[in-house]
């Protein structure tokens, strides 16, 4: 085997830049950060446009323009990262694209490191454009190529769906002869672009006339493969094929459907359904294909089975057992059982991070308040809700701090405090702080400014320093309400009477925080 | 043939740069290889595991199926028992004993050892006194590699090429380290089993290996020192009682 070992997310960036991408556009986001790290990394900034974005709605539309302008685009980003994008990307496939436009989600069932397991495929099939899903890296790698083809053919954007164990898994790539980019070549047609009512149903209508064909491809994709055998059938999609052939012997009598370039292969899909008495479909993710299958009413010739009947567990990532399990086979024999159940060794804050003397005060100073409850929101200083700090108090969308601290004002909740990043705040918590201040709201805003996007490796800040205090001022805060703080265990007693004095303000108020990730100035 | 294994550690430890050894050297021996790790929220201070597989026919399942596991090879030895359920009944579990103690409710140490040491198919190093002696206390991984090499499919010299390549961007002292930690791990993990098929309680074996300057390690002196026990057992607590380091190359227990 010769190549070069990769992660399914290195795959996919290597694959772009060889199927001639022109830009890059992403979010970090677990578990999709490293394909645009990598593309970062491995080609000249001037061969590749390759910049971190706000967000992901801002990397969708930026990725939008450069495919409206003729050339090839990649937009990554971790599954909640598109219901932040959602809106340019459903609107993109009534628009449609020019240069191929390919957007690359990373789910994450299980919850690694998330807030949900949602199942990007289920956009896919809501926007009504074509879904790859590879089965490995190889696949990873050569999807990209046939994912921008695909795309430049339709007209439309593609998604290419990958899991957390392939985006962080390495296997060896063999490489092709790269392709060149494509010349600037910007659409035409205004109207495709322009969504006014008149135009956008039109485009609409174009849109679900182009479904046949998006069908018939997926039909003869050679990536959906039947093979036939004995009464008893499997369904896979994406990298639950491995987890199923990883448990079967070389020789065995199970019919089986690979689904990996959606939509939903119908006719393959009834020629595995015809030849069955049960199924066991298998999908990391939601059960999209098993409830499709079923139906209402389930089937009266074939058992339907997986996450919705209780063969494969209806939440968490799949893996080897859980597959061995439902297939009905035994478990292997084990070296040892360990007897004592171990202890936990759960992710913490740094030791001399400045986040643990940033809610070290921020408790202090609110501990003269009876069972005080903060706002937070996404990044390391999430992990101030457990032992010891235990000092925030909700984490749900990225920049939700500020507005639910705003509701809660609203309602006559005091103290509404929020506690947000210096580059979430930047990605999702402009808006709500603009909004908080023309409503003259009282409520404490703490923004945890250490110069980097900590939890996803330290990449760029968009909004730290100098921009983010202008950023604050700008959108009305009072000078005198906006207050700096060093959090460092010597400057303790005096963030404390900082902090107590702007919950005491009646009205918006914002303190910064502001002092360098240890381990970003390590990498300096 | 095919290997599957667990790497395990606590993050920072560099149980990436394990796999990307063994990866390299599964790559260059002509095999296919599947490697699964954590990133994101596990980083800091977190336990940190890698399913790392190679074999010489295709590779399905990123992940090692429980009942699996040829290997477990730990930085760390309660990271060891976090994985050991998924170990077949013939799989051997490499580990460092010097515990990482971040969490308020970390086990005693001893009785960590002890559940260790009760496994027949175990290979125990003490990677801090190697790595120390090596140059530089990071380089525990290199050494926990070292010990697991034997177990491995691949040369020395097939590793220690890849080591040196990981290191490179470094500089040579740093390269220099690294391999040093290797076969100083090497050495220790072969004279430690040495000593446990010859009929020594494997705690004892470990602090027998601890009592040697990792330098003069040499795992063929093992049978001069078994002889040396067994003629005085009682002499051994004697030699592991004095304070300091003696040199392995004399077999010799103190009178």
């Amino acid at each position: 085997m010769t190549g070069e070992v990769l992660l399914g997310d290195e795959a996919i960036g290597l694959g772009a830049v060889h199927a001639g991408v022109s830009g890059v556009y992403a979010y970090p986001g677990t578990p999709s950060t490293e394909i645009f790290e990598f593309v970062e990394r491995r080609t000249p900034r001037d061969q590749v446009h390759a910049f971190w974005s706000t967000n992901e709605k801002v990397a969708y539309e930026e990725a939008l323009g450069m495919s409206w302008a003729g050339k090839r685009a990649l937009v990554c980003m971790k599954h909640v990262g598109l219901n932040v994008a959602a809106d340019a990307f459903v609107n993109s496939a009534v628009t449609g694209s020019n240069g191929g436009l390919v957007l690359t989600v990373a789910d994450d069932p299980g919850m690694h490191s998330s807030q949900n397991e949602q199942d990007s495929r289920h956009y896919a099939q809501f926007a009504l454009i074509p879904c790859l899903e590879p089965h490995d890296q190889q696949e990873c790698y050569d999807m990209m190529f046939e994912a921008f083809d695909l795309s430049e053919r339709l007209r439309l954007p593609v998604m290419v769906r990958l899991v957390t164990r392939l985006a962080h898994s390495r296997a060896a790539v063999r490489t092709r002869e790269p392709r060149p980019q494509n010349l600037l070549r910007p659409a035409e047609v205004a109207r495709h672009w322009t969504l006014l009512p008149s135009n956008a149903r039109a485009q609409y209508r174009h849109l679900t006339e182009k479904q046949p064909e998006l069908l018939s491809l997926a039909e003869e994709s050679t990536h959906n493969l039947l093979e036939l055998r004995g009464r008893s059938g499997a369904i896979t999609c994406g990298i639950a094929e491995n987890y199923l052939r990883e448990n079967l012997p070389r020789e065995h009598d199970l019919s089986i459907l690979s689904i990996r370039h959606y939509p939903l292969p119908v006719g393959k899909i009834r020629r595995l359904l015809d030849h069955v008495d049960e199924v066991l479909v298998l999908e990391d993710g939601s059960p999209l294909v098993e409830s499709t299958v079923r139906g209402l009413f389930g089937l009266a010739a074939v058992r339907v089975k997986g996450r919705l009947s209780g063969e494969v567990p209806r939440t968490g990532e799949l893996d080897p057992d859980i597959v061995r399990q439902a297939l009905g086979l035994p478990p292997l024999p084990l070296a040892h059982q360990p007897e004592t159940t171990l202890a936990n060794r759960p992710p913490a804050l740094c030791k001399g991070c400045p986040h643990v003397d940033t809610f070290r005060a921020l408790n202090e100073a609110l501990s003269a308040f009876d069972n005080p409850r903060v706002f937070s929101d996404i990044g390391c200083y999430t992990l101030a809700a457990l032992p010891p700090l235990e000092a925030i108090h909700s984490c749900v969308a990225m920049g939700a701090s500020i507005g639910m601290a705003a509701g809660a004002a609203h309602s006559g909740y005091s103290p509404a405090v929020a506690a947000i990043g210096d580059s979430t705040f930047a990605h999702g918590g402009i808006t709500p702080l603009l909004s908080a201040v023309q409503q003259n709201v009282s409520l404490t805003l703490l923004v945890l400014d250490n110069d980097t996007v900590g939890m996803t490796g330290t990449q760029r800040s968009m909004s730290t320093g100098d921009t983010l205090d202008a950023i604050i001022l700008g959108a009305g805060v009072a000078k005198e309400h906006l207050r700096l703080i060093e959090p460092v265990p010597a400057k303790h007693e005096r963030n404390v009477a900082v902090i107590r004095e702007e919950l005491a303000h009646n009205g918006p108020s914002v303190i910064v925080a502001r002092r360098s990730c240890l381990e970003a100035l390590k990498r300096k | 043939m095919e290997k599957n294994i667990i790497l395990a550690g606590v993050g920072g430890q560099g149980i990436l740069s394990v796999a990307y050894v063994i990866d390299n050297a599964a790559l260059d021996a002509g095999l296919q290889l599947k490697q699964a790790e954590v990133h994101g929220m596990a980083q800091r201070g977190g336990a940190v595991q890698s399913h790392l597989r190679y074999a010489d026919h295709e590779i399905h399942s990123d992940l090692v199926p429980t009942g699996r596991a040829d290997l477990i090879i730990s930085v760390e030895p309660l990271e060891a028992l976090r994985y050991w359920h998924l170990l077949a009944p013939t799989g051997w579990v490499v580990a460092s004993i010097t515990p990482y103690v971040n969490i308020p409710d970390y086990p005693p140490p001893d009785r960590v050892l002890e559940e260790l040491a009760s496994f027949g198919q175990v290979v125990l190093v003490d990677t801090a006194q190697l790595a120390r002696a090596a140059g530089n206390l990071r380089a525990q991984n290199m050494a926990v590699v070292g010990a697991a090499s034997p177990l491995l499919d691949f040369s020395q010299e097939q590793l220690l090429k890849v080591v040196r390549q990981l290191f490179a961007a470094k500089g040579s002292k740093v390269v220099d380290v690294n391999c040093r930690a290797f076969t100083y791990g090497r050495s220790a993990g072969l004279l430690f089993r040495r000593l446990v098929d010859g009929g020594l309680h494997p705690q004892q074996a470990l602090r027998l290996c601890q009592k040697f300057a990792p330098e003069t390690v040499d795992p063929d002196r093992a049978e001069g020192w078994l002889d040396a026990v067994r003629a005085r057992p009682e002499a051994l607590e004697r030699l592991l009682a004095t304070e300091g380091v003696v040199s392995c190359d004399q077999p010799a227990l103190p009178a």
